[in-house]
């Protein structure tokens, strides 16, 4: 695969809740190696648009095709379920705003780590516990907390373990639903600091749904502005961000508070 | 007088219902480790006092047949003694405590020590069928799971018993593989039971009333024991043998014989035990 095929492509996905619009006839192309963000106010559904691309919601029209490890490009409604679950636990990572959603919160921090080795066949207790021994280290917990529950874990440590979970498998597109949401600005910091390190170093996808446009500024490259459903803006981050063409997104924009 | 009494019908169950069970059975067997659900009936005795179980012999029992059932190896404890009585009653069947004699052995908690040969039959009584229930609460996922073969889970959980214990600390209802496909509870058979469920020339059956479900191990049906490549599955030890047999090799009970704390560990096959004493074997404990 080169670079420069896309690795998803969205075309014309839209959802709808009966009589009532999540998203409407959003269409892009991600490459490997991007990050984009979805940003937009609350209801304006950014979430919903996560949720469809990543077959966690089926879609009323539309069409997301994804590159596979192979290079064919298939369109994600035409996998068996099987093959879309293999995909999701293998090739994909999801990041849940609420890392209680995303994590086993009743086995150790180990078997969070552990759990996708595990489901592709990996039946080595010391090497499932070394690599994961070496993730936590990698999202900056204590390695000496493998053994404990992430429910005795703080809000920012579930959230790293989340990303541990999710990373291991190394995945090439990683969904992340406002991975700083409900964490306090330093912590939010560090995390960012964070993915921003890994999403560098494993050379990630990602689709980056969040409210924060200072969060958006820091991690993507390409950001889509969403209002009612709809894509109203899309371009390069910075561009975006400092050049603001649609209305909406100018007041947006202006609407970050300065300190 | 007593021919105007409303009798039973043999073995307790209609026998509409018998066809219903044994279409699971038929299933069940198809598709070794596969459970079948089934509409459970009430029956005269408590949910898990072996309800599934009593349901899977009243269905496959004849008149020529003889049953034996055991609760933990023993012939005689209550739920033992009730079940065999219910069906020497409604169905007018033989019973034994031998199991060389036996032809269908309802059983709880154990795996008799006498090797089973073909012909007999094993029924267990099931409490909780799914392996991954304590892992995966919803039904609709595990069914998924099990579809796909998604198993890593059941790693999970013995990870997390090395993780906390240093060895896997599942020490019955361990989690089997049936012929390399389902992955199965057998049932809270103690784990030194499960390499007696490889290649057994019986039949098994799995009835699990509450849970409305049955499943099946044909014979001689490969059934492996999970485990990790550096943590091995092993079983129980002991480290003496039985006091009263002087078996070894067996699984033995822990039996608390006076206040201060005299302790004798004896075979939990009662049957067993009995035999090699009649054979003329003493334990240490005699």
């Amino acid at each position: 695969m080169t670079i420069d095929q896309p690795l998803l492509i969205a075309e014309g996905v839209t959802k709808h809740y009966g009589a009532r619009t999540g998203c409407e006839d959003v269409s892009f192309e991600l490459y490997p190696g991007e990050i984009l963000a979805v940003v937009g106010e609350s209801g304006s559904g950014k979430t919903t648009l996560l949720n469809g691309l990543s077959c966690r919601l089926p879609l009323t029209g539309g069409q997301v095709s994804y590159r596979m490890r192979d290079g064919t490009l298939r369109d994600l409604a035409s996998l068996t379920e099987a093959e879309r679950r293999f995909l999701m636990r293998t090739d994909w990572g999801f990041v849940h705003q609420n890392p209680a959603d995303g994590l086993r919160m009743r086995v150790s921090a180990g078997a969070n780590i552990g759990e996708r080795m595990m489901a592709v066949g990996v039946r080595h207790y010391g090497r499932i516990r070394e690599t994961a021994d070496d993730w936590l280290t990698r999202v900056e917990i204590n390695a000496g907390r493998i053994d404990e529950n992430p429910a005795s874990f703080s809000g920012g440590m579930r959230q790293r373990l989340q990303i541990a979970r999710n990373l291991v498998s190394h995945p090439r597109l990683v969904f992340m639903d406002e991975p700083t949401g409900g964490l306090d600005v330093s912590v939010q910091a560090r995390l960012l600091d964070l993915l921003r390190a890994l999403v560098g170093e494993m050379g990630l996808s990602a689709i980056l749904v969040t409210h924060d446009l200072a969060v958006a500024r820091l991690l993507s490259h390409r950001m889509m502005v969403m209002k009612d459903g709809r894509v109203v803006e899309t371009g390069l981050t910075d561009r975006v961000l400092d050049d603001p063409r649609h209305p909406y997104t100018q007041l947006l924009v202006a609407s970050i508070l300065e300190v | 007088m007593t021919a105007n009494l409303p009798t039973y019908n043999f073995a307790y169950l209609d026998e509409e219902t018998k066809r219903m069970i044994r279409r699971a059975v038929l299933k069940a067997v198809a598709i070794p480790g596969y459970q079948v659900p089934f509409a459970s009936r009430e029956m005269p005795m408590p949910y898990g006092w072996g309800t599934g179980g009593v349901q899977v012999t009243a269905s496959i029992i004849g008149p020529d047949d003889v049953l034996k059932v055991i609760d933990q190896g023993s012939d005689d404890t209550t739920n033992a003694v009730s079940i065999r009585a219910f069906f020497a009653n409604v169905a007018n069947v033989a019973v034994t405590t031998k199991t060389g004699e036996a032809t269908v052995i309802q059983t709880r908690h154990r795996i008799p020590e006498t090797p089973l040969r073909e012909g007999q039959t094993l029924v267990y009584q099931v409490p909780i069928p799914e392996p991954l229930r304590f892992l995966e609460p919803r039904e609709t996922e595990t069914r998924i799971m099990h579809a796909l073969e998604e198993y890593g889970l059941m790693h999970v959980k013995l990870y997390e018993d090395i993780a906390r214990n240093g060895h896997i600390a599942t020490t019955y209802a361990y989690p089997v593989k049936v012929e390399g496909r389902y992955v199965m509870d057998p049932s809270p058979i103690p784990k030194f039971d499960n390499p007696k469920m490889d290649d057994c020339p019986a039949l098994q059956l799995f009835g699990a009333g509450r849970e409305q479900r049955i499943y099946a191990i044909p014979p001689h049906t490969r059934i492996e024991s999970l485990d990790f490549e550096d943590h091995p599955f092993r079983v129980q030890e002991f480290d003496r043998p039985c006091g009263l047999c002087g078996a070894t090799g067996v699984y033995l009970d822990e039996i608390v014989t006076d206040d201060r704390g005299g302790r004798l560990y004896a075979c939990s096959d009662t049957d067993y035990c009995e035999e090699r004493r009649m054979a003329g074997h003493v334990g240490p404990a005699l």
